[in-house]
């Protein structure tokens, strides 16, 4: 089977598009220019992405290149994350400091133990899964410390006058918002195979590569997701927990931030 | 007012002196186990009412804990209770048995019994006495003019704003 499906059978494929605005049509859900306009909006990105790739990831063109692309990914992901969590305080450095984090972690053992090797066509896709990957439960864990410390403000308080530094009087809080964020991403990786197989291996599938082989890549993909929303999260975490306190331990005031 | 006293509050204007000095320049920390609080509302931890009061004191053993409960007025059955499944009333003195783990030589009361029904302010207030008569300052903030009646040795009355020292009781 071959993975290349032309100009053609893309084309066709929009037939499921019609199919779902014609499902909204007959209930009455008032979407149908909603999925028109995501549909053509997602095709446009692909093609234009998809362009620019091609440039990059030509033969012989410098990986300093891919290395832009990431930077550039990183940057987007902050903005999402900070648009998503206005109110937040210090929210862009943080989600900055913890996409690069990730992006140096998870690269870092792929390409410096020699999982994958060091070029255009690896580092982007991972970089993309590193970080797509972590940008939902970011965004949470943002929003959760920030939660759970202004409406447990009275514990919180309880705690700080009983002489606790600020940062332990905020590991209880803490603690949940990272389980919370990090949950998801735990039960989605014990459920893979299970339920749907994941877009990495499915990818290798309908290119052609051999299951087994689709595995190994697929395993490595997971781990290195696992481990970049874990660190994506800490960090976050712990940043945003040590800006809601000032240095001689008070709980700054709290508003309820922005809806993203 | 109180949260100046603990530095939860950094005041906007003026200065809070503790024995003779600005509690600004004061480790906050160490401040705060000597200026003990008790809030307006019962502020139980998640775990038993012995992982409650090691919060405060993480080395407290069981003879200390029990002690600090007795001056709470609850038995020592209450150790392994979970203390978010304590009446306010109770919960509100194992707030006060918590604080007074630390040591404290003041204790600040934010209208503590506010939330309390008449049996278990009671019960606070004569605890609260006791400490005053053993030594230990207390500053209780109340808008009950019976309450200040019975419980102060010295009343300062704070109207919009304004402190007016009004007659001893």
């Amino acid at each position: 089977m071959s993975a290349d499906i032309g100009w053609a059978g893309m084309a066709i494929s929009l037939v499921l598009v019609v199919v779902a605005i014609v499902l909204s049509w007959w209930r009455r859900l008032s979407l149908e220019r909603s999925l028109a306009w995501s549909a053509t909006r997602a095709l446009a990105q692909l093609l234009a992405v998809g362009a620019v790739l091609d440039l990059i990831l030509e033969p012989g063109t410098s990986l300093g290149w891919a290395w832009l692309w990431v930077v550039g990914m990183v940057g987007v992901a902050a903005a999402v994350v900070a648009w998503r969590s206005r109110g937040v305080p210090g929210i862009v450095g943080l989600a900055l400091a913890a996409f690069a984090a990730a992006v140096s972690v998870s690269l870092g053992v792929l390409f410096g133990l020699g999982i994958f090797e060091l070029e255009s066509r690896t580092l982007i896709p991972l970089a993309g899964l590193t970080i797509g990957n972590s940008m939902a439960a970011t965004i949470l864990v943002a929003g959760r410390v920030y939660e759970e410390l202004r409406d447990k403000r009275d514990e919180v308080e309880a705690r700080l006058a009983l002489g606790q530094p600020s940062n332990d009087a905020a590991r209880p809080y803490l603690r949940a918002a990272l389980r919370t964020a990090l949950v998801p991403q735990i039960e989605q990786t014990k459920a893979v195979g299970l339920v749907a197989l994941p877009g990495a291996m499915t990818g290798l599938l309908l290119a052609g590569v051999e299951p087994l082989d689709a595995v190994r890549v697929q395993a490595a993909v997971m781990f290195l997701v696992l481990g970049a929303v874990a660190t994506t999260t800490v960090v976050v975490g712990l940043g945003v927990t040590k800006r809601l306190f000032t240095p001689d331990h008070r709980l700054v005031a709290l508003d309820r931030p922005a809806e993203g | 007012m109180l949260r100046c006293c603990n530095r939860l509050v950094a005041p906007t204007t003026g200065r809070v002196c503790f024995r003779g000095d600005d509690v600004a320049g004061l480790d906050p920390l160490r401040l705060r186990r000597r200026v003990g609080m008790v809030f307006q509302r019962p502020t139980p931890f998640p775990g038993t009412v012995l992982d409650n009061l090691r919060v405060a004191t993480p080395a407290l053993d069981g003879a200390a804990a029990i002690d600090a409960l007795a001056c709470a007025e609850l038995d020592e059955s209450f150790l392994n209770r979970p203390a978010t499944e304590l009446s306010g009333g109770e919960a509100q003195r194992v707030c006060l048995a918590r604080t007074l783990v630390t040591g404290p030589e003041v204790l600040l009361l934010d209208e503590p019994t506010s939330s309390l029904d008449d049996q278990a302010t009671h019960a606070l207030e004569r605890m609260v006495r006791a400490q005053a008569d053993g030594g230990v300052p207390v500053v209780w903030v109340s808008h009950d003019a019976e309450q200040v009646r019975r419980l102060a040795d010295h009343v300062v009355r704070v109207v919009a704003g304004r402190i007016e020292t009004a007659p001893q009781p």
